[in-house]
């Protein structure tokens, strides 16, 4: 039951409509819909093994649904793949190019599978990727970091109109991210519709604009990614001293309620950053400086107030009303 | 649409570059001289005993192998075949020609004879069975199928470039057999008269048919039957490589095909229907020769047609599998 949140604007690109696909007596992907549509990134949000990558596959081809239609710019995948992956640029899962050749080598092999893809256009997207200076070097020698890019720069060889990356991020320093963040949102600037899937929500929240989530084979919901996160009330970790007082006075508002640490789920990070003296609230934020003045003036020590963002499980559990992920 | 020469040129450069080619050579350079430098021991070894008259080795040759056609060890099945090798012999000698005249053209059809069967089709493999699962062990093939290109099309680009190299590589162990013998035996010879067309029945050999071709004319059938062979070979290597996704299995599969091919061939007489089986049917050069058949019935035109009805069906699957099937993983 996919909740159809906002629309966006401009030409669909991608479409998927209704797909299914079964692999044995099992139904791996179980209907699956959503549009993609030119200037947009959009985002497949879901755990390890909810049916990302059996999808990303099915919108290239690679993999034939059981159910269901693919089109891009008019043209079904399945039925037309010369026509329609002329418009799709992609890199399912790792980059894997031809370790053996050089990253020139491998751009001239993939140049010959496309048509109006010549020389000059090799330098233009070896120049939009930065990798001028290794281009003739042999790939085996290459970093992740640096394939990563070579694949990048082979899905962006025949100006496709639709760019599909599966975990782009895979791999990447920070420094990394930010760069293809960065060179991403400026595709998408210039027109190209960008699919990018992700298990990480702050990735997504970061890159964005409309999301489609998916568990166990099934969209939960499309939408904007603001909307999406903004329906949950955000965690809030206090600091307190003397903290049994501040708990007290904490429990005693209505509009606030104490979580039980071991029922909510928090990132690792966050747990290695609560102390002795942290509790964990469920409120609305805009609340925090009101709280902070009533603690204050009780003689209550507020040491530290985080907001804590929600994470893609605590997304689901408000999706899926308590059904847990797996 | 994408042309299917800039396929073909893409799917030649990755053999090239993947330096499968070169191995190959190298196996070659590398092993030729050892079987060069034993047949040089041989002819050595034969022209002390024999003060250099061939005559004498021949005869001495039937001697022994009539007089081993008295020993009850010897099973039914040698006997017969050694009394087709005394009746071909004895064809030499009354011909006053010598079959095993040294020189480079006549070890490179010695060699070629020895190889058709297991060692050519080892090269072969090392290619062939490496096309598709090689792309799938590395995951390429996913660049590969989603490109804007029908799978079929990728597929016969690879099978194209296959039958190139098949051809290269037959070529290949011709000339470099040849040259480096050569050095050893001189470079002539290619003007000797061979005989061929011994007509074998039960352990009779029929020698109406019989006739002498120059030496150069037997090695050019010989080729032509060596590289119908091998293009047989890589076909079926081709199909398992589509089949199987690793290429490490996909070579074992192969080999061991070959290698029970050449131990049905010492054993199978008594099973008759193995004849239907490919492996057993490599041999096509032995028609040529004159060396009797492994198994019972087998002719020159029943294995060709045996060997293009498994070449058909395996690339039949190849395609079928190839363009249906889901890429997982």
């Amino acid at each position: 039951m996919a909740k159809e949140m906002k629309d966006g604007s401009g030409t669909v690109v991608l479409s998927v409509d209704g797909v299914r696909k079964k692999i044995g007596r099992k139904w791996i992907i179980d209907n699956v819909t959503f549009d993609v549509r030119e200037g947009e990134i959009f985002g497949f949000l879901g755990p390890n093994g909810a049916g990302k990558t059996t999808t990303i596959r099915m919108l290239v081809d690679l993999i034939r649904p059981s159910e269901g239609k693919i089109t891009v710019c008019g043209y079904n995948v399945n039925k037309d793949p010369e026509k329609a992956l002329q418009y799709v640029g992609s890199i399912v899962e790792n980059p894997e190019v031809y370790t053996y050749l050089t990253g020139w080598e491998n751009l001239q092999h993939f140049a010959r599978m496309q048509p109006g893809v010549d020389e000059a256009r090799i330098a233009e997207v070896v120049d939009t990727v930065r990798l001028d200076q290794r281009i003739h070097d042999k790939v085996s020698t290459y970093s992740l970091g640096m394939r990563q890019r070579l694949g990048i720069a082979q899905a962006l060889l025949g100006r496709p109109r639709l760019l599909i990356l599966d975990e782009p991020t895979n791999g990447l320093d920070p420094k990394g991210i930010k760069e293809l963040r960065e060179f991403i949102r400026n595709l998408a600037d210039g027109g190209l519709a960008v699919f990018v899937s992700s298990h990480l929500l702050s990735e997504i929240q970061l890159l964005c604009d409309r999301v489609a989530i998916i568990s166990k084979g099934r969209v939960l919901a499309v939408g904007g990614v603001d909307e999406l996160v903004a329906r949950n009330s955000p965690y809030v970790l206090w600091e307190l001293e003397p903290f049994d007082k501040g708990r007290q006075l904490l429990a005693e508002r209505p509009d606030v309620i104490l979580a039980d640490p071991a029922e909510i789920t928090l990132d690792d990070s966050v747990i290695a950053g609560m102390g002795p003296n942290s509790l964990i609230t469920i409120m609305d934020d805009s609340l925090i400086p009101e709280i902070v003045a009533v603690l204050v003036m009780a003689g209550v020590e507020v040491r530290g107030v985080h907001k804590i963002n929600p994470t893609l499980e605590q997304l689901f559990l408000k999706l899926t009303e308590g059904e847990t992920i797996d | 649409m994408i042309n299917l020469l800039p396929l073909i040129r893409n799917e030649c450069l990755k053999i090239i570059k993947k330096k499968r080619f070169y191995v190959i050579l190298l196996i070659l350079i590398v092993l030729v001289p050892m079987f060069t430098y034993a047949q040089m021991r041989i002819a050595e070894r034969s022209r002390d005993k024999f003060n250099s008259d061939w005559r004498l080795e021949i005869q001495q040759q039937i001697t022994d192998n009539e007089n081993s056609l008295g020993s009850d060890r010897i099973p039914e099945e040698w006997k017969s075949y050694r009394r087709i090798f005394v009746q071909q012999l004895q064809y030499y000698l009354d011909h006053n020609v010598n079959p095993n005249e040294p020189s480079g053209v006549t070890f490179t059809r010695q060699f070629l004879d020895n190889s058709v069967s297991l060692f050519i089709p080892l090269l072969i493999m090392a290619i062939a069975s490496d096309l598709v699962s090689g792309e799938r062990t590395t995951g390429t093939i996913k660049m590969l199928l989603t490109r804007p290109v029908r799978r079929w099309k990728v597929l016969f680009s690879k099978m194209t470039a296959l039958l190139m190299f098949v051809s290269l590589i037959v070529l290949s162990t011709f000339i470099i057999s040849y040259l480096i013998s050569g050095l050893v035996f001189g470079f002539k010879g290619f003007n000797v008269p061979v005989f061929t067309g011994f007509q074998i029945s039960g352990d009779t050999v029929d020698m109406s048919g019989v006739h002498a071709v120059p030496q150069w004319k037997y090695l050019l059938m010989q080729g032509g039957l060596i590289w119908y062979v091998s293009v047989v070979v890589a076909l079926l290597a081709f199909m398992v490589s589509v089949l199987v996704r690793s290429t490490a299995a996909s070579i074992v599969v192969m080999m061991a095909a070959l290698i029970a091919g050449t131990i049905l061939t010492n054993m199978a007489s008594a099973w008759t229907t193995a004849k239907y089986l490919f492996m057993v049917n490599l041999g096509l050069t032995g028609y040529l020769s004159g060396t009797p058949a492994p198994i019972e019935g087998m002719s020159l035109s029943f294995s060709l047609i045996v060997l293009a009805i498994w070449a058909a069906v395996s690339v039949i699957i190849s395609f079928a599998v190839f363009t249906k099937r889901d890429i997982l993983n």
